[in-house]
């Protein structure tokens, strides 16, 4: 019964679906999940809900939201969506300083390292940087328009990230693609330069991370894609590092019969102590979470599960909020075993951060999982290139003239 | 229907039937082995724009060599493509530039199935009746706007070439159009520092559009008129290609723009 639903929804409202989202502050003094069109902030130092203040003259978000971010010294918080608008935040006093507006849907955002530019990318495959001055000063600023940076050619960029060293912008798309661009010193210029790509998926890319190696210090690139595998680069030359086949982990032997083309690997984190976590929704599972982050200074993993609307019902955009607790530094393998999910009464914040961060401290199960399916599904949509049988194929061509010599023979 | 677009189809089809009784491969010339053109007629344009649905490789690492270079493998399976004809068309180029450079192998890429099919036949051909020639040249269909760096890691061209593309008046789809700023960036990757890249068109509006977004790249600059004169290849330019000769016939103009890659900083 449910798969019918989910077909209904592929036809109606496929694009409306968004999954929700969530973003901790890097030293956890706050956490933001973003549900449909809300923007709902927790603030954990003081254990109170944020209201958010906003100067910039512009309405708040009216549409999905598709794309949170804080800047990685926390001062900053980015949120974008498909109202084509990228709001810029100042963290301390939760004041949105700058509305900018995109031409096209928004689709990834991200912060260079230094906290001077925002960058996000469109539907088109466009990336844009916004400067910010003055950004420490509580002051708004002009909304300014933002310059095209780079492009990918007509393909969704699915995911946007400034390296750790912050030499590089790199993004990822739907043409199984990741580029890794040197971020120019004037962005206004465009950023010309591409220092790799780094090409192995065989299907789209949806996420990217980075994860330090222990021994180098040096940083590599994570990315995870709809061929269900999780990736592992040395994004200055392009070269695949290693490659992890999520089918092969051992983890999903127990359930048969599960389709390849639903095992996209859909979010990706990187704590603090080397361990990755990564997002595989199987069917079934009770709590698939459409978001995860971590703080740069904790070792507890925040994860949402949610999405903005459903065809099924029109009450208030669903989310549940729930916390991995207990990455240890120790080794890869027993991360399972260690870490745990607190109970929502150990959640820092506890019924005040569930109240503000989902809407009511108790949620649903099955509204979620739908919710969770119908995210999954819009997702792959979005992503997964169409094939046609090829006796569609030449029927569609069948009209066409330059065909009617190959009939004639 | 209109009577005479039937009349004329019946013909056409009476006198394929006869020629494919005497002849075994009719879409061949049966003297040069070489394919004939008629039977390989397509759109003029192809919407670059549109998901694809042909093979690419997933990275430089997995073009294969062996299928497209037969000959040359043989001898050095180490050897990288060096000249690439982005919208080869009718692969005119190709072919006049195989015997010019033949250390150097090249592609063609297009993005209209037929077209590239012809230009296959025809390399197939070459390499029959000239026995040695033409090995290093190849063809491959697909949408060079997407897919450049799944064929070429950087660095690794000596020569672009884009010949006669699309112009694409309307400004709403001037993004389709092969040389952009965007794109150019994508080419200066693949492109080696001294690397040339060649662009011509005979519509006056492109040619200056082509001409601007190079000039404003950072990563190219123009080639003077000394070495425009003293390089072989330009000639080619307006000679070998059939778009060339078209233009040509029809006294009219072309619009040249040829730059270098240069080093950043």
């Amino acid at each position: 019964m449910e798969e019918t639903n989910m077909d209904d929804c592929e036809h109606n409202r496929e694009s409306e679906v968004a999954p929700a989202l969530i973003a901790v502050h890097p030293t956890q003094k706050s956490v933001a999940v973003a549900v449909g069109s809300n923007l709902r902030v927790f603030n954990l130092q003081e254990g109170c809900s944020v209201s958010l203040v906003d100067d910039s003259g512009v309405h708040m978000h009216k549409d999905s939201i598709r794309a949170i971010r804080y800047g990685a010294e926390g001062k900053l918080f980015v949120s974008a969506g498909d109202d084509k608008l990228v709001k810029i935040w100042v963290t301390d006093s939760w004041q949105c300083i700058s509305s900018v507006s995109s031409e096209k849907r928004v689709t990834a955002v991200a912060i260079s390292n230094d906290g001077r530019f925002v960058s996000f990318a469109d539907k088109f495959g466009v990336i844009y940087a916004v400067e910010i001055e003055g950004s420490h000063e509580n002051q708004s600023l002009p909304n300014k328009k933002a310059v095209p940076i780079l492009a990918h050619y007509c393909s969704i960029i699915t995911s946007l990230e400034c390296s750790p060293d912050g030499r590089y912008i790199i993004s990822a798309d739907r043409d199984f693609k990741i580029r890794v661009s040197v971020f120019p010193e004037k962005p206004s210029d465009g950023a010309h330069e591409i220092q790799s790509f780094c090409l192995g998926h065989s299907e789209f890319v949806s996420c990217l991370a980075f994860i330090c190696s222990k021994d180098s210090q040096q940083w590599y690139l994570l990315s995870g894609g709809g061929d269900s595998t999780v990736r592992l680069w040395d994004f200055t030359c392009g070269s695949l590092v290693d490659t992890c086949h999520v089918g092969e982990t051992g983890l999903l032997q127990s359930k048969e019969g599960i389709d390849d083309r639903l095992l996209a690997v859909t979010g990706l984190c990187a704590t603090p102590g080397g361990s990755l976590i990564a997002v595989v929704p199987i069917p079934g599972e009770t709590f698939i979470p459409t978001s995860l982050a971590a703080a740069s200074s904790s070792n507890q993993l925040w994860m949402v599960m949610g999405a903005s609307s459903l065809c099924t019902s029109d009450s208030a955009p669903l989310a549940r909020v729930k916390v991995l607790d207990g990455f240890c530094e120790s080794n890869q393998d027993s991360v399972e075993q260690e870490a745990r999910v607190l109970e929502d009464k150990d959640l820092p914040g506890s019924e005040q951060l569930l109240q503000t961060l989902q809407g009511s401290s108790f949620i649903e199960k099955d509204a979620l999982s739908a919710a969770a399916a119908a995210v999954k599904t819009a997702m792959c949509n979005l992503l997964i290139k169409k094939q046609y049988p090829s006796e569609n194929r030449e029927f569609r061509k069948r009209g066409r003239n330059d065909k009617r010599v190959d009939k004639k023979k | 229907m209109l009577t005479s677009s039937t009349n004329w189809l019946e013909k056409v089809k009476t006198r394929r039937n006869k020629e494919e009784i005497m002849g075994e491969n009719p879409t061949h010339n049966k003297k040069t082995g070489l394919p004939r053109k008629r039977f390989y007629r397509a759109r003029a344009h192809s919407n670059p724009l549109s998901d694809s649905h042909f093979p690419i490789p997933i990275s430089p690492d997995e073009v294969d060599y062996s299928l497209h270079y037969p000959e040359v493998v043989k001898v050095d399976p180490s050897k990288k493509i060096e000249f690439a004809d982005v919208g080869c068309g009718f692969g005119g180029l190709l072919i006049a530039l195989a015997p010019l450079f033949p250390d150097n192998l090249m592609i063609g890429m297009e993005l209209r199935d037929k077209v590239t099919e012809y230009v296959k036949e025809r390399i197939l051909g070459l390499r029959t009746t000239n026995p040695g020639q033409y090995q290093n040249i190849s063809v491959v269909r697909t949408n060079s706007m997407k897919y450049i760096p799944n064929y070429f890691g950087k660095g690794q061209l000596k020569k672009m070439f884009f010949l006669f593309p699309d112009p694409h008046f309307k400004e709403k789809n001037h993004r389709r159009r092969v040389i952009s700023p965007f794109l150019l960036d994508e080419y200066a990757y693949v492109l080696a520092v001294g690397g040339i890249i060649y662009t011509i068109t005979d519509v006056e509006e492109l040619g200056e559009w082509m001409k601007s977004c190079l000039e404003e790249h950072p990563m190219f600059e123009a080639l003077t008129t000394e070495e425009l004169e003293a390089d072989q290849v330009v000639k080619l330019l307006t000679a070998a290609t059939e778009e060339g000769q078209k233009v040509a016939r029809n006294g009219g103009q072309t619009f040249r723009a040829v730059f270098r890659r240069i080093a950043t900083h």
